[in-house]
């Protein structure tokens, strides 16, 4: 690892008296590389790969640090993959590097269950994200209230946040906060918004549950504004913000944690991380250690963008094409007309199946 | 004669199954019991010249020699509570509650149960749905690990399916191994909000020995396909059984099953074959119980 280096000055010529936008505000970090970038890797980092990321991400002051499957706890199966090692072990590998951050895990309800997170805890979580589709925030309850009692930091999680109205949407963050959320955080889990609509969720939400209300934002690069919507959140009042070294993660991957950190900077936002060193984390661990598997902005990934696809479903879908012998892009844009949701893995082999063409048997 | 029917819970699953009973030559729905005067399907019933009642369960145990079964449909804390009163007063139970105090019952797969069971469990609409395709590869493979996958529409997830998503999973999981056969199981639900709303669609993945026969496995999920159609006639695979060798854990032959359940439209629409399954399968238990009550 390097040797720390302060931050550099923003080469850009301001003009006279000019203030930053985030000038004062104090942002919070959380990497998701090992939980949302297992995607990237079919959900197959080790105890040994945790290790090496969680203490560079830890070292260059990151605030949260997410582990667990990318579907969260309990997602390894046949529908979203099998992990190489389970979700406790990992996390015991991260708990063992991690001095100043908050540990973290996501659950999903209806695949992950209170007796997952009561073993995470056991591993020594701070904090849970509890996520559901941005319709479904009454099924959290019963995982919040869970978590509260085992003394988590809770974040109720909406994902696939375009599929409603940013009203809605502040309906669903008020049933989570309700429920017990220290947190809401929206995701853009398709990778579908632009910044105008990111700052309209987070204006709506903040005009509901009030100022003080934290909120977090999670995005994916797949209409190549992952970076700038999370930035376009914390300028709204968002003042936590999602990212993956490298950008590692479902579709073109989520927003980088470290160009975030570095427009975080330029944007004269008050944050803990030291730039220099996390873009270091990014390119001489995570980089070696998923060489060949960073997330590209191909076809298939901007079209998850574009026709409003849960990131997670690409390379299910790749293996699925070559599989039925069906193009990709066909298979994205049948699933984004059968408005399938994220967990819904299990449509991509029966999409690929029907337009494959092959008979049932009398 | 006709068995006389109590159904405890006036929701979307009781209302459903009273849809049912006034269908059934073997069963009357003669009680459907209640606890707000005002609910959709108390007034449903009184119109359809059912008895009703708001006043709780009492009412039915005060009475209970006018009644033979009594399908629980509130939730699994009020059937633990019911249980053992039900069985002191001699009634036959069927819970379609995930209480699980009784042993489960998959009619495709072991009805048997009834001779001698005082108190079964209706597992869940997704166990229903899917535990029978797990039994059929099992009883012609060795299936180390089955997984399910139930997606259902939002607007078919009552509010006690809302509220209790790790006992659907816990469940599901436990019946998937108890019934269907597997070694280990698991189960996963999502909620599909799409309108107009989707089908109950179900996916069963499991892991066999790579020596199985793959056309064994398919002739006994497609003759499973047809025992299920028997009593949810909207039961149907919508792809042909997968087989792929080598693509499970540790070498084993994967096997993918996807079928779709279409509901009977009694209570709530079509879409709502997850209602459907489970009222319908506790509807073919309470028959078998009525036919062995005429011998």
């Amino acid at each position: 690892m390097s040797t720390h280096r302060e931050p550099t000055e923003s080469p850009v010529i301001n003009s006279d008296g000019y203030v930053p936008p985030l000038a004062g505000r104090d942002i919070l970090v959380c990497d998701t590389t090992m939980r949302d970038g297992s995607h990237s890797v079919a959900h197959q980092f080790t105890s040994d790969n945790v290790r090496q990321i969680a203490g560079g991400l830890d070292a260059a002051g990151v605030n949260v640090i997410e582990v667990t499957h990318g579907d969260g706890l309990g997602g390894s199966s046949f529908n979203y993959g099998f992990s190489a090692e389970s979700d406790f072990d990992l996390l015991k590998a991260a708990r063992g590097e991690i001095k100043q951050a908050k540990l973290a895990a996501l659950l999903l309800p209806g695949i992950g269950t209170l007796e997952d997170l009561q073993k995470a805890t056991d591993e020594g979580i701070d904090l849970v994200r509890v996520a559901t589709h941005c319709t479904e925030a009454d099924i959290s309850i019963e995982h919040l209230h869970g978590a509260k009692a085992l003394g988590l930091e809770t974040v109720g999680f909406l994902m696939m946040s375009h599929m409603v109205g940013p009203n809605r949407l502040a309906t669903e963050a008020e049933i989570m906060r309700d429920a017990g959320a220290d947190t809401v955080y929206f995701a853009d889990s398709a990778g579908a918004l632009l910044p105008h609509q990111v700052t309209e969720r987070v204006e709506a939400i903040r005009a509901r549950l009030g100022d003080d209300m934290k909120i977090g934002m999670h995005a994916h690069n797949n209409l190549g504004s992952g970076v700038p919507n999370a930035i376009a959140a914390a300028q709204a009042g968002a003042s936590i913000l999602d990212g993956s070294c490298h950008g590692l993660g479902a579709g073109a991957g989520n927003a980088a944690t470290e160009v975030l950190s570095a427009a975080l900077d330029r944007m004269g936002a008050n944050t803990s991380v030291n730039t220099l060193e996390l873009i270091d984390v990014a390119e001489d661990i995570v980089a070696e250690i998923c060489k060949g598997k960073l997330p590209k902005l191909d076809r298939g990934s901007l079209l998850l963008g574009y026709a409003g696809i849960y990131s997670s479903f690409l390379l299910h879908t790749r293996r699925a094409a070559e599989r039925y012998g069906v193009a990709e892009a066909e298979i994205l844009l049948e699933l984004g007309r059968r408005r399938v949701v994220g967990g819904q893995e299990d449509m991509i082999i029966d999409v690929a199946i029907e337009l494959s063409g092959v008979q049932l048997p009398d | 004669m006709s068995l006389r029917c109590a159904v405890i819970g006036s929701g979307n699953i009781g209302s459903d199954l009273i849809k049912k009973l006034e269908r059934s030559e073997l069963l009357t729905p003669s009680l459907l019991v209640g606890i707000d005067p005002n609910s959709d399907g108390l007034k449903r019933a009184r119109e359809a010249g059912i008895e009703t009642t708001h006043e709780g369960v009492q009412v039915l145990l005060d009475r209970a020699d006018e009644f033979d079964v009594v399908f629980e449909a509130t939730s699994a804390t009020v059937h633990a509570a019911n249980a053992p009163k039900f069985l002191e007063k001699g009634l036959f139970a069927l819970d379609l509650t995930p209480a699980a105090v009784g042993p489960y019952v998959v009619p495709a797969v072991n009805l048997d149960l009834v001779a001698d069971q005082r108190n079964l469990n209706m597992v869940t609409c997704g166990g229903q749905a899917t535990v029978p395709i797990v039994n059929a590869i099992s009883r012609v493979a060795d299936v180390s690990y089955a997984e399910i996958v139930a997606t259902i529409s939002s607007r078919a997830a009552g509010p006690g399916t809302r509220a209790n998503i790790d006992e659907f999973t816990e469940t599901t999981s436990d019946a998937i191994v108890k019934v269907g056969g597997a070694k280990r199981g698991k189960a996963i639900i999502v909620l599909n909000p799409a309108n107009p709303p989707i089908m109950m669609r179900n996916t069963v993945f499991a892991a066999v020995d790579k020596d199985a026969d793959p056309q064994a496995i398919i002739d006994s999920i497609l003759e499973m396909e047809q025992a299920v159609k028997q009593y949810v006639p909207g039961y149907e695979l919508v792809a042909e059984p997968q087989i792929d060798r080598g693509a499970g854990p540790d070498g084993s032959t994967k096997v993918a099953v996807f079928i779709r359940v279409k509901g009977a439209g009694d209570y709530l629409p079509e879409y709502a074959g997850n209602l459907d399954i489970i009222t319908a399968a506790s509807i073919a238990a309470a028959e078998r119980y009525a036919m062995q009550h005429q011998k």
